[in-house]
């Protein structure tokens, strides 16, 4: 029966204590999914749910991902906004599933800004 | 909003950007009484009484950066056509409490979407954050307690998108069996009473 017990918990841990074990010190990486009434209705908890996943499978310990509420650019979102250490913040527009995946693996992973989901530099 | 977990993600939100570092989420349904209720409890900075009565207002608004606020307003109405509606408690410094009930089989009521997605979302992005999620049907019951889960998983960093995306596997297969009818779902913590402190 598909419950939290116990047992769960312990495979839980068994799987993920190594790939968790890690994620120590400073992060690289800033991932900001915009979160406010604008940014749901429009579609972030996909972008997230997306994010999660690519996050899983590339398995890097120094990218930090973190909500937050409307950055007062409601017409553009989906935002999410990238900070790769010691480069310039830049904000995503109109995120859905897939840009997050290409913005994930081009820009976060290889560090190639996506200029055609970009709104802005901050 | 197309799911009614969507407004909870945004009324926790709400509580987070308030200061909050403990939620509350409860969904009671009952079938006898076609009732759904939904309720967020949150410890963050709380609301003047003056805000309360004109929070489902959209031009009224607690945020001093511009003068709309959607969040409550939207739910208020989603609540209100479907023969509910929303009650906020709330005090400076002693957090927000906002329930919103519904006709459980109103034509116009929103299905209450992927709960396991909306957890997910608030674990991996707040793990400063403790949640208790706990769902009713009936006499049945399924809870999610993090601050239980931190405590298990010593060591493990919850937020970890390794570690969300098997819990929001667990989430959907309890809750799955919940709807179905399944047999008694009861976490240690809730049969305790611990998770409604």
């Amino acid at each position: 029966m598909a419950k939290l017990t116990i047992e769960d918990l312990k495979r839980i841990k068994e799987q993920t204590t190594k790939a968790t074990a890690l994620r120590q010190g400073e992060a690289r990486v800033k991932i900001t999914v915009h979160m406010g009434t604008c940014g749901i209705a429009a579609g972030a908890r996909p972008v997230m749910n997306a994010l999660m996943e690519e996050m899983a499978e590339a398995d890097r310990q120094d990218i930090r991902v973190v909500t937050s509420g409307c950055m007062g650019m409601c017409s553009s979102e989906p935002n999410v906004t990238v900070e790769v250490l010691d480069t310039e913040p830049i904000v995503y527009q109109h995120m859905d599933p897939n840009r997050m995946r290409q913005v994930f693996r081009r820009h976060v992973l290889l560090g190639e800004v996506q200029t055609d989901f970009a709104l802005a530099k901050i | 909003m197309r799911e009614l977990s969507l407004h909870i993600l945004d009324v926790v939100e709400n509580g987070i950007t308030a200061g909050a570092d403990g939620i509350v989420i409860r969904v009671k349904e009952s079938a006898a009484a076609d009732r759904l209720q939904i309720t967020v409890r949150d410890n963050g900075s709380g609301i003047s009484a003056d805000k309360v009565r004109h929070l489902d207002d959209p031009f009224v608004t607690t945020r001093t950066t511009r003068r709309v606020g959607l969040g409550l307003s939207l739910l208020a109405a989603a609540a209100r056509r479907c023969e509910g509606d929303i009650r906020v408690n709330a005090a400076p410094g002693k957090g927000t409490e906002v329930t919103a009930t519904f006709q459980r089989s109103h034509i116009d009521r929103a299905p209450l979407g992927d709960v396991a997605a909306t957890l997910g979302t608030l674990i991996m992005g707040n793990p400063q954050v403790d949640f208790v999620y706990i769902h009713r049907l009936d006499d049945k019951e399924f809870t999610l307690d993090t601050r239980e889960l931190k405590r298990e998983l010593e060591g493990v960093d919850l937020s970890s998108p390794a570690v969300v995306s098997q819990l929001m596997d667990l989430i959907r297969r309890s809750l799955k069996e919940l709807a179905s009818g399944g047999s008694e779902l009861r976490t240690k913590e809730s049969a305790n009473g611990q998770a409604d402190d």
